[in-house]
């Protein structure tokens, strides 16, 4: 697997397109709103914080977009991103204190 | 559908980078914020600048020292909840360096960019976010004001009047007798709500006046979650529940609060025990006062960020703003709040407003162990859109398999729960 190297992220992010690169703290807020502040979950509600490493992450949000998994909101929720929100959201909940 | 991993993987050192950018932000997005009202739209607003720009001065006038909740005053009505456990008190938030300041505004100056309290005094600010909620329009059916409203509560604005007047007054309703309602046309706040409120006042019943009728009359010919709730309220309230749509003459008109009583775009006179009038609504008064509204009484805002359409420098929230299709729920003014402040950050550094998604999840109680849900993800450009293909409303029974409908439903209603501590949680936690 190639990594594009950081410098060449950061790059990009301060270039033009930097509006269209999904901010993942931002999008992760909207999650805050069941799975608390950090993501810590609670009250019935899974956590969503480190205990998924990036990929399982990307997985679940996955297998709740094709219904491949039970899930009571989480289908009709993973179904509205993108793929990269998907991604900058697994980034951002790995790093939730 | 399914996601390429390859792409997914692909694209999140990009991500990285953009969460490293906050700290960069941090040094210039220096500015003082200003939230007027201390809702769910303006709690959200202070709590998240507060957590993700440490930078911003920030200031919230909010003229009541606590905050009831709309959401779970209904499961008041069924005596599920106590009104002090839907209270809140700002004293989080102060600790948290939010300036919080008791008093009323009563005006906004956008050329000075000061807001006026009531005791005279003046806010500056260089960013202003206003989160007032919602006001009623007395008279909108005639003879519905303020005193009628003391006979024939709303118990839709908790500023106004406590859900505990309506509560009173079910609770001394008489055995067999029938609890009326009158439903507005849409927009109005928390669409789900009064359905919501049908269920939790029938569940009361069914426990202690289970001969007690309820008759809805409302002004349109559907409403949200409307399969959900009519297949519940058949399965847990047989024979309880007629709801009348508008072209059933649904419509309520007038009332004479003497006789409890509604009367119809077409004359019917329905007299109730306890009788539930939810009116039209507009946006706060300030909002109103300083322009922010337009003729229809709420506020244009730009969809791409929540800035006022009308006046710059001054962003609107929540249930005051016409942001359709989002709903006015407390759970979407607080992701607007974030995006919102997102967005005064990066103008404050010069830098363009971050993409904009909008997130809402409202979930209803309609039985116990029985909740249901509706999901929505939007996007903000020229226009709001519903992300095509997702969201929705919770399947209904006839979609499942019948060995997960009870687990699906007692989840939802867990869920609820869940959501609702998170939520105040983030706001006065």
């Amino acid at each position: 697997m190639r990594i594009p190297s950081l410098a060449a992220a950061a790059l990009l992010a301060c270039g033009t397109a930097a509006a269209q690169v999904p901010d993942g703290a931002l999008l992760g807020s909207a999650c805050a709103g069941c799975h608390g502040v950090t993501g810590e979950g609670g009250h019935g509600i899974p956590s969503i914080r480190q205990m998924h490493g990036r990929e399982h992450f990307v997985e679940l949000m996955r297998a709740f977009r094709a219904n491949e998994r039970p899930n009571t909101v989480m289908g009709r929720i993973a179904r509205g991103y993108t793929e990269a929100e998907i991604a900058a959201l697994a980034a951002h909940f790995a790093r939730a204190q | 559908m399914t996601i390429s991993r390859r792409t997914l993987l692909a694209a999140a050192p990009v991500a990285a980078a953009a969460l490293a950018a906050p700290s960069l932000a941090r040094a210039q997005n220096a500015g003082r914020v200003v939230i007027i009202g201390g809702g769910f739209g303006g709690a959200s607003a202070a709590r998240f600048a507060r957590d993700r720009f440490p930078a911003l001065d920030v200031t919230l006038i909010e003229q009541n020292r606590t905050f009831t909740t709309c959401p779970y005053g209904n499961l008041v009505l069924a005596g599920r909840r106590t009104i002090e456990s839907i209270t809140f008190g700002y004293e989080r938030l102060a600790a948290r360096g939010v300036r919080v300041v008791h008093q009323r505004a009563t005006a906004i100056d956008p050329q000075a960019k000061r807001v006026r309290l009531s005791d005279g005094a003046e806010v500056p600010y260089d960013r202003l976010v206003v989160s007032p909620g919602i006001d009623l329009r007395w008279g909108a059916i005639e003879r519905y004001d303020q005193a009628a409203s003391a006979r024939m509560p709303h118990g839709w604005a908790p500023y106004v009047q406590p859900i505990t007047v309506l509560e009173r007054q079910l609770r001394e309703m008489r055995q067999g007798g029938v609890f009326v309602m009158a439903i507005p046309d849409n927009p109005f706040r928390c669409p789900p709500g009064p359905y919501e409120r049908i269920s939790m006042v029938a569940e009361y019943f069914k426990r202690h006046n289970p001969r007690a009728k309820i008759l809805a009359l409302d002004a349109k010919n559907g409403f949200s979650k409307q399969p959900l709730f009519q297949d519940a309220w058949e399965e847990l309230y047989p024979g309880m529940i007629e709801w009348r749509g508008a072209s059933n003459d649904g419509r309520v008109t007038a009332v004479n609060p003497e006789a409890l009583e509604c009367v119809t775009e077409f004359r019917d006179r329905v007299r109730g025990d306890v009788v539930n009038v939810i009116p039209p609504q507009m946006a706060g008064q300030i909002a109103r006062d300083a322009g922010l509204a337009n003729a229809s009484g709420w506020c244009p805002i730009k969809p791409a960020t929540f800035e006022s359409a009308q006046v710059s420098d001054i962003w609107v929230l929540g249930d005051a703003t016409i942001a359709a299709p989002m709903p006015k729920s407390g759970f979407a003014a607080s992701t607007q709040a974030k995006h919102a402040i997102a967005c005064i950050a990066a103008s404050l550094a010069g830098r363009e407003p971050p993409p904009a998604v909008y997130f809402n999840t409202c979930y209803s109680h309609v039985g116990e162990d029985y909740g249901i849900s509706i999901v929505g993800v939007f996007r903000g450009g020229e226009r709001l859109t519903e992300v095509e293909g997702s969201g929705g409303i919770s399947p209904r029974n006839s979609a499942l398999p019948a060995d997960r409908r009870a687990e699906f439903r007692r989840l939802e209603a867990i869920y609820a729960d869940g959501w609702y501590d998170a939520i105040t949680g983030e706001m006065f936690g």
